[in-house]
């Protein structure tokens, strides 16, 4: 998997910013998962698909969180792309390569394990560059939920064995009908 | 159209169609469809203002899972089609996609002559250097040494396509290379190709995770050109670069400003001796 943990380039300024970013992780994060679940159905992976649309689902219900946290503030309207994440994406957003259409439950949850570790890392960084004590204190706060998910994600992972090597391997691959 | 039609702000997943993309789970064509909707998102152009058209192959079924109008083609000839559009409803935002196999082999003569044209149309060429639809041949931008392909076992031995020296060299007015893995900067420079007037042709490395699952390493090998090396209007200085790079090197490698080729409509033509005078020997 592709250790590609992801820092803004500059510190949050206001716990308004912080909760934009928030805001804009955990959307993509919802988007990701349902997109991966549309493409496991699309490929006839029924199970995967369920275990990708629960993640979504769950994704959802921090988006709530940070939208009853940011109730009656005006956060700032970025577009994507307009976030400062180190390396372009958001640190939930990515890893879409490495989904895989015989993709077992175990690698969907070490995928989203580790969009899980790279929010950890994200809001870790804030916590130790931030100036404002708020900004700080919300991170540190948004760091320990992080890591809740990553150990719920561990046990999850430990009831469905790791697949062997070959795993992969497909003698007729899929061919697209026009 | 009217200035608040243009204002309206939708979200990238609004130019999404319904159709769920067939594409195998792990395609990097799903980055740039990701970023085609946030360039068009963050143009404010409305889906009825573009049309988006390609030709044949796994990326060339991009215009149906969009919401634009779109024509999902002939094998190699969405710049023919994507250039007729324009010149017939310049007021549309046009934009061509599709693969390496259908841009530079099948379409390739149509590739050359359309850069020489310099229409105002945006080509984005989701380049795996495979055929993937057909299950994995060698195609014009393969390396040669390539032993993975049935039909060419022991590699094709030719040289690969370069497409981005051969647009230069036939006069394509914005060039630029992106990865398929980044879809916000992706986004970013699409929106400027968009803008862009003239033929702007960005090849977008997006790896075949089925037939060439070692090109997700693309995404640890692709570095940006440095700065100073970027939107050069000197098409000597960014001949040298695409010469030199070996392919790795994204971002907006050079911008020209070659007039755009747009003739007068039926419309615009007055009378019989205007249309006369066109057909003069």
């Amino acid at each position: 998997m592709t250790d590609t943990s992801k820092h803004p380039l500059r510190s949050i300024r206001s716990a308004d910013e912080l909760l934009a970013y928030s805001l804009a992780l955990e959307t993509e994060a919802v988007d990701r998962f349902n997109d991966l679940a549309d493409q496991m159905e699309v490929h006839h992976n029924y199970e995967v698909a369920d275990l990708f649309r629960k993640l979504a689902k769950i994704e959802g219900l921090h988006i709530d969180n940070v939208k009853q946290a940011s109730a009656g503030k005006e956060l700032p309207a970025l577009m994507a792309w307009e976030f400062e994440w180190e390396g372009g994406e958001s640190p939930e957003g990515g890893l879409m390569e490495e989904a895989h259409y015989l993709m077992q439950p175990w690698h969907a949850i070490e995928l989203a394990m580790h969009g899980e570790q790279r929010a950890v890392e994200f809001f870790r960084h804030v916590a130790e560059t931030a100036e404002d004590e708020t900004v700080v204190k919300m991170a540190l706060e948004m760091v320990e939920e992080e890591e809740e998910h990553v150990a719920l994600l561990k046990k999850w992972q430990e009831r469905f064995p790791k697949p062997e090597e070959g795993w992969d391997e497909d003698l007729d691959a899929p061919v697209l009908m026009e | 159209m009217t200035n608040d039609k243009i204002a309206l702000q939708l979200q990238p997943k609004e130019y999404k169609s319904a159709v769920k993309p067939v594409w195998c789970p792990g395609c990097g064509d799903f980055g740039v469809l990701g970023a085609l909707t946030k360039a068009l998102a963050g143009l404010k152009i409305q889906p009825e203002d573009a049309a988006v058209i390609s030709g044949i192959g796994c990326s060339s079924r991009m215009p149906t899972y969009l919401s634009t109008y779109g024509f999902h083609g002939v094998h190699g000839r969405a710049l023919a089609v994507a250039t007729g559009l324009k010149v017939a409803r310049p007021d549309l935002t046009v934009i061509a996609t599709g693969g390496d196999g259908d841009g530079f082999s099948i379409g390739g003569n149509h590739f050359l002559h359309t850069c020489r044209r310099n229409p105002d149309l945006t080509y984005i060429v989701m380049d795996n250097q495979v055929y993937g639809m057909t299950k994995g041949q060698a195609s014009p931008t393969t390396e040669p040494n390539w032993e993975r392909a049935k039909l060419t076992p022991s590699g094709t031995g030719i040289n690969p396509f370069q497409p981005l020296a051969i647009a230069l060299a036939s006069g394509a007015n914005f060039i630029a290379r992106c990865s398929s893995s980044d879809s916000n900067g992706t986004a970013r420079v699409l929106m400027e190709a968009i803008r862009h007037p003239g033929f702007s042709m960005v090849q977008v490395l997006s790896p075949c995770v089925t037939f060439r699952p070692e090109q997700r390493e693309w995404k640890r090998s692709l570095i940006p050109a440095p700065e100073d090396m970027q939107r050069t209007p000197d098409p000597a200085e960014a001949a040298r670069l695409l010469m030199t790079d070996e392919g790795v090197y994204t971002g907006i490698l050079y911008v020209g400003d070659r007039p755009v080729y747009q003739p007068k409509l039926k419309s615009e033509i007055d009378n019989i001796a205007t249309l006369d005078e066109e057909f003069r020997l």
